[in-house]
């Protein structure tokens, strides 16, 4: 399991995910910076991604789309807000109409990366910001992935009894 | 999918009500049975008045709902809406977790120049 530890801190509305890697820094950077492989994990196995546009310097843009089951396409964009390879790496994640351009409509997500080294590896911290709950709610109900936390665990047990 | 949807307010105050172990722990034991807050203070080993404070948080938030018997008061967990904060707190970790799994299949690959 790579993945050391969760936090939410739902009154700043933030949610920290640190996982570790066994390849240095330079190495995980590359699954940021390296768009070919960045659309291999950013969207969810049934959703895949395909940067058009990526930038990582700052001010830059990076333009995506994810193909859905049905040929269906979910179209957002990032702007760099912070870059220092390969060590941190801040941006605004937000969706995008058909045509690529921005919806002001739907919530923007500040994120930040900061990568660490470890005695065998890299530790990867990923913070992320909502501006209300409002947001976080809609970004929630995409029904991209369903899932529970497992500060819930023992909950989710409970209702899968009831 | 079927979303069960809570307004701005709503989702504020369940956040608010969970940020607490002990409120989140009552709500885990009341969901498996109904407990009276007397049973409840004894086992938090807290005054009457101290968790009697955590049961309305909870209920405000619409979390948990009393009831009368008797004498006693026992309490008893929304099923829905504790289903709804788990929805809210848990698909955000989920998302994450899927590509940190997929970042580290990237990462076991041989890379060019790796001796098969």
């Amino acid at each position: 399991m790579t993945v050391v530890s969760t936090t939410k801190d739902p009154e700043a509305l933030r949610f920290t995910i640190v996982a570790d890697f066994a390849a240095p820094p330079a190495r995980v950077w590359q699954v940021w910076a390296d768009a070919r492989q960045l659309e291999r994990w950013w969207g969810p196995p049934t959703w895949p991604a395909t940067f058009t546009r990526h930038e990582m310097v700052l001010g830059g843009i990076s333009e995506y789309y994810m193909t859905g089951p049905e040929g269906e396409k979910a179209h957002g964009w990032w702007e760099t807000v912070a870059v220092q390879p390969p060590r941190t790496f801040e941006f605004d994640d937000g969706f995008a109409d058909e045509n690529g351009d921005r919806d002001a409509t739907m919530p923007v997500v500040r994120a930040q990366v900061e990568l660490e080294d470890t005695t065998d590896g890299t530790r990867m911290s990923i913070t992320s910001r909502f501006a209300s709950t409002e947001h976080m709610e809609q970004l929630t109900n995409m029904g991209m992935v369903e899932g529970m936390t497992e500060a819930m665990g023992q909950i989710d047990a409970i209702l899968a009894e009831t | 999918m079927v979303v069960h949807r809570v307004d701005e307010t709503s989702v504020d105050r369940i956040f608010s009500a969970l940020a607490d172990a002990t409120r989140r722990d009552i709500v885990t034991r009341v969901l498996r049975e109904k407990s009276s807050v007397s049973a409840l203070a004894d086992r938090y080993d807290m005054t009457f008045a101290a968790v009697q404070k955590h049961v309305a948080v909870l209920e405000r938030a619409e979390l948990v709902s009393k009831e009368r018997r008797g004498r006693e008061q026992l309490v008893t967990g929304d099923v829905q809406t504790i289903r709804a904060a788990a929805r809210l707190l848990g698909e955000y970790e989920a998302i994450w977790r899927g590509r940190i799994s997929l970042i580290d299949e990237i990462l076991a690959e041989p890379t060019e120049g790796d001796v098969p």
